[in-house]
């Protein structure tokens, strides 16, 4: 028998969790539908984490493309399709990638070793100049604070995963949260180990009653404790969260049962989300804002 | 004195010509162990001058490697045999974020090439600038210069330039001091 994971009209960091929820009480090995047919709109997050999805399954899944033209051959300029196809059995008409999409910085791009990364901030680094000082009013030497909080997400990927990952970038516009500001944000996901296990391999671990997905993620996030007993080790995050603190922006990283965050202002996600339905590897989103005025914050 | 052009030196690592970005860990290390191989034929004591002219941008991983690791491998060991120095070239505002993040985390300082010169940055602290930044106005000093320089003891200008010369700060030679990026780096 297959089941049958419904995908969300609306597809983002948060609708995923039904996604997840879904698949909670799916065993690994069972056949499985992911059924997009009824998708009209998917984040960057909610993409790559459908790519990681079928990565999880230990037989090949099948999947369901958007019925909707238009959002297949968004989803298709944004090169979901390119790699879905290695990893999925599709169903459906999938359309051909024509053309680029001006939304996209980055399509969706597979990491899985060093090199890769060299190639992902190579590749955004002219683009991302053009639209955070033209898009999104920040300073264009901001460029390099993102370029390297790209660079470090993905890292984590190679450093921690285990198996490789997808990343993206993107443009959009936040009607109701941010009223109709532009946002760029970057989406970095993978199947790996997750935060918990790759911290647990660190040398002398010693585990304690509260040891769980929640306290791996504030450990490595907030206080930046890495596996490597090196004291170099764990800055990237820590950089990510000062750019982040810089321009008003948002991290989430969920792992395993939990999701942590740094909350501005102008969002009203919770801090620590526990107790979530299992889902492999790691799952990172970035989302920085327009500015309304000037420069970053002090 | 030896220059190193980072950014020649990446592409080498990499056998790539299409990157002028020092990222991601792995790429550090390969750029330092480079560095360390070539400063293992170097004379007792070198002056390196780490280009970073050509360099787009580097990384926090990157700069654990190629700037921290580097240094402390030559200041934080006795090393009698070989005294390591190092000045670093066209660092711009594209790098600073994350080269002062790694002197910070390991409490580390550097000689900066400016256009009018040189100057210390990362952890030190308003003694060690004022004594360095005096010592590179003097050309050559030892501890009676500095102390009359700067109305100090003789001992404690004694401890002062033997601090930064722990920290690869100010160069020692037979006859007194000069700072890194001062007017004896001809000389090394």
């Amino acid at each position: 028998m297959t089941s049958v994971i419904t995908v969300p009209p609306s597809l983002d960091d948060h609708t995923f969790e039904q996604v997840v929820e879904q698949l909670a009480s799916v065993p690994h090995d069972a056949k499985l539908l992911v059924d997009a047919r009824h998708t009209r709109w998917a984040s960057p997050y909610g993409l790559t984490a459908l790519l990681t999805l079928g990565q999880t399954r230990e037989e090949r899944a099948s999947f369901a493309v958007p019925e909707a033209e238009e959002t297949a051959s968004y989803w298709a300029r944004t090169g979901f399709f390119t790699h879905a196809e290695e990893i999925y059995d599709l169903h459906g008409s999938v359309p051909k990638a024509r053309g680029g999409e001006s939304s996209v910085l980055l399509e969706i791009t597979q990491v899985a070793k060093s090199e890769d990364v060299h190639e992902v901030v190579g590749r955004i680094q002219q683009k991302a100049q053009l639209i955070l000082s033209k898009e999104l009013n920040i300073d264009a030497k901001a460029t390099v604070g993102f370029a390297m909080t790209l660079s470090e997400i993905c890292q984590n990927i190679i450093e921690h995963a285990g198996r490789g990952g997808f990343v993206a970038v993107q443009t959009y516009t936040y009607r109701k949260r941010l009223a109709n500001r532009r946002v760029v944000v970057i989406a970095v996901c993978d199947a790996g180990c997750g935060f918990r296990q790759s911290l647990e391999s660190a040398p002398g671990f010693v585990r304690n009653d509260r040891w769980d997905d929640a306290a791996a993620l504030e450990a490595a996030v907030i206080r930046g404790v890495s596996r490597f007993r090196d004291p170099g080790r764990g800055q990237g995050l820590a950089g990510v969260r000062r750019y982040i603190g810089r321009w008003d922006g948002k991290v989430s990283v969920r792992s395993g049962t939990a999701k942590i965050a740094i909350v501005p202002s102008w969002d009203d996600d919770v801090p620590l989300a526990e107790k979530l339905a299992p889902f492999p590897g790691s799952q990172v989103q970035v989302t920085i804002p327009e500015r309304v005025s000037g420069g970053p914050r002090q | 004195m030896m220059h190193i052009d980072l950014s020649s030196m990446l592409r080498q690592t990499l056998s790539c010509e299409l990157y002028s970005n020092l990222v991601t860990r792995p790429t550090g290390a390969a750029v330092r162990t480079q560095i360390e191989a070539l400063l293992a034929d170097s004379r007792e004591r070198s002056l390196t001058v780490i280009d970073f002219s050509h360099v787009g941008m580097i990384d926090f991983s990157c700069a654990d490697e190629v700037v921290a690791k580097l240094l402390l491998h030559y200041v934080a060991a006795e090393r009698a045999d070989r005294e390591a120095y190092f000045l670093f070239r066209g660092v711009t505002d594209d790098h600073w974020d994350a080269i002062e993040t790694v002197l910070e985390r390991h409490g580390l300082a550097l000689v900066l090439e400016t256009d009018d010169g040189a100057r210390i940055v990362g952890m030190v602290n308003d003694g060690e600038r004022i004594a360095w930044e005096k010592v590179y106005e003097l050309g050559r000093a030892g501890a009676a210069d500095l102390a009359t320089a700067l109305g100090s003891r003789p001992d404690d200008a004694a401890r002062m330039l033997d601090t930064l010369h722990r920290r690869r700060l100010l160069m020692r030679l037979d006859d007194g001091y000069i700072a890194v990026g001062g007017l004896g780096e001809a000389h090394a």
